[in-house]
């Protein structure tokens, strides 16, 4: 089960990776594993703001469907539409090929209150 | 093994039946059907004789698991046996030849039915009123939500939100949303209960109603339902019972007494009507004093001189089925009843609540069981403990299908990890329980020695596991001409 440290979590299973006031976002290794199969990705429109923790998606897997939360506030700038024809990068490399969408961060403060990598292996432990 | 379509067997011209040689003046097309809606190219249809389509359809049915050939313990869809007298009831020539728009005179039995199935099915509630023309669960859903919504317009309110705890069935969320409603999910506590301090931080003004299922998911009765529903109409809003777990509570509690203000049944659950391979079915809808001037339109009423079908409400949300409902289902729910009477009925609901408990007892040494409180007709094991050595609750269903039995409900509801949703009916015997058990402990006795044996699982099925994702991916479900 991979949990790069470079990484911040959700408790929802989200992580993001910041480079600068961008913020990349996808689900992790583990929820992929839990969710199984990915069939079909959700994904919002660029410009789409978002406030931390709304949804902003949905994922549909073999078992289950389930909500997307954005990690940070801010507006979506570049969407992965790779992931529509192909939602099995998210099985098969969730941290690289299956990241979803890019947020500009508007309250980077927030990257605080999510799990390090640390926090989030004891979680799922 | 069988392979081809239908669309690959036959030859060129080979047909079904030859008709007779046309004896009436023979009237152009374009006459009767406009130019735009006429066929350009001619139908491509099996070109097969009577015997072909016999003989693909019975080798197909063959590879079939149904409930006539085996154990079906499928959770929360309660696969009980269908009695054979339901199918001999509503082939009767006074209910199977009849046309809807047959004057009242000419079908007062089939009025006298509807009405009586209405006046039982509010009788098992504790209802006041009945409507039997949803064509199924969650279409009996939606008709409840769109009273509920017409009830608050009537009251002046805007009432949107509908409050859903995370045990229930998907439809629910599924049918507020395409009701024009916003569902919003409630926790379950730590004994698989609604989490009452979380109801009460969620109701408000805005609140629309509640959908409970009771019992729940879990196949566990509700306990608290009667401060549930005192907070709920507190709030001003209404009280739903989702009725797919009634079969647990027939004779023993009416939904109406507890507080629910509408209520669907699923005649196929509870009330022994087939399982439709996509239909038909039938999902009536139950209501309180306060919503029945909503009910859909027309329904049986009974006058001096006779039944007639000029029953109308004066708030009515209008028609939601054509005519009057799926009708032959409904002879078979009917028939179900009237075969069991009252006593009958209670009967079925003992029997599916120690048939569960025996099944449950005899399994929860061998597989994790998260919600311990003593569950009615059905239980939820997890597989937890087997997936410590790699094997999945998919795994394990998987398997039970080279044993001839059909899976349980798996991965729902989604508070239990590795979810297995066991639902053995009141129509299954003691030896077919404890053969039952004994298939899931020699699993989770595999899970733990030969694991991959699961993983490659089923290896005796007409097909081997297959592919979801990439059935749900690609879907193709259209024949495509060689030329």
């Amino acid at each position: 089960m991979l949990v790069p440290e470079m990484l911040k979590y959700t408790e929802e299973h989200e992580w993001v990776a910041v480079n600068g006031d961008i913020a990349t976002v996808g689900i992790t290794d583990y929820a992929q594993g839990e969710l199984g199969d990915v069939v079909f990705i959700e994904l919002p429109q660029t410009n789409t703001s978002l406030n931390q923790m709304d949804a902003f998606g949905t994922i549909e897997a073999v078992k289950a469907v389930s909500d997307l939360f954005a990690p940070v506030s801010g507006t979506v700038i570049e969407v992965n539409s790779k992931l529509n024809n192909a939602p099995e990068f998210v099985n098969k490399d969730p941290y690289g090929d299956g990241w979803m969408i890019k947020i500009k961060m508007n309250a980077a403060a927030e990257l605080n209150n999510l799990l390090t990598a640390e926090a989030y292996k004891n979680k799922i432990k | 093994m069988f392979k081809k379509l239908i669309f690959e067997m036959g030859s060129n011209g080979r047909s079904g039946c030859s008709l007779p040689k046309i004896d009436v003046p023979e009237v152009n097309i374009s006459q009767l059907i406009p130019e735009k809606f006429q066929r350009k190219k001619a139908a491509r249809l099996p070109q097969v004789s009577e015997f072909d389509v016999v003989r693909h359809f019975i080798n197909l049915s063959t590879l079939n698991h149904h409930v006539d050939k085996g154990f079906y313990p499928l959770g929360s869809c309660t696969m009980k046996y269908n009695p054979k007298i339901n199918e001999e009831t509503q082939g009767l020539k006074g209910f199977s030849a009849l046309h809807p728009h047959q004057p009242d005179a000419t079908v007062q039995g089939a009025l006298q039915l509807l009405y009586e199935l209405a006046e039982y099915l509010c009788q098992v509630s504790g209802l006041a009123a009945v409507t039997l023309q949803p064509s199924a669960g969650a279409h009996g859903e939606l008709t409840g939500l769109m009273m509920i919504k017409a009830y608050h317009e009537a009251q002046g309110g805007n009432r949107k939100i509908v409050l859903i705890p995370d045990s229930a069935h998907g439809t629910n969320p599924a049918s507020v949303t395409i009701a024009g409603l916003q569902a919003v999910q409630i926790k379950s506590n730590a004994q698989g209960l609604v989490d009452l301090e979380d109801l009460k931080a969620h109701l408000n003004n805005e609140t629309a109603a509640l959908m409970l299922t009771n019992p729940n998911t879990l196949g566990i009765f509700e306990t608290q339902v009667a401060e549930i529903s005192r907070l709920v109409h507190k709030a001003g809003a209404l009280l739903y019972m989702d009725g797919a777990n009634l079969n647990a509570l027939l004779g023993i509690v009416r939904p109406g007494d507890l507080g629910f203000d509408v209520v669907h049944f699923n005649l196929h659950k509870t009330f022994s009507t087939p399982h439709g391979g996509g239909g038909p079915g039938a999902g009536p809808v139950g209501v309180s004093e306060r919503i029945r001037s909503f009910l859909p339109s027309p329904c049986v009423k009974k006058e001096k001189h006779g039944f007639t079908r000029t029953c109308e409400f004066s708030e009515s949300i209008g028609k939601v089925s054509a005519f009057y409902g799926n009708f032959s289902i409904l002879v078979r729910a009917y028939t179900y009843i009237r075969m069991l009477g009252a006593t009958g009925l209670r009967q079925v609901s003992e029997g599916a609540l120690i048939n569960a408990n025996y099944l449950l007892a005899l399994l929860r040494d061998f597989y994790d069981l998260p919600y311990t409180r003593t569950p009615m007709h059905e239980f939820v094991l997890s597989g937890d403990r087997q997936k410590k050595f790699g094997v999945k609750t998919l795994d394990i269903a998987k398997r039970l299908l080279d044993y001839g039995v059909h899976a349980p409900t798996v991965y729902f509801p989604l508070i239990v990890s590795e979810a297995l949703m066991i639902e053995p009916t009141e129509t299954e015997s003691k030896e077919t329980l404890e053969q039952f058990a004994d298939l899931l402990i020699k699993i989770a006795q595999e899970a733990e020695q030969t694991p991959e044996l699961l993983k490659e699982a089923p290896v005796t099925t007409p097909v081997s596991r297959l592919n979801e994702a990439l059935a749900a991916r690609n879907l193709n479900v259209r024949y495509l001409f060689s030329d």
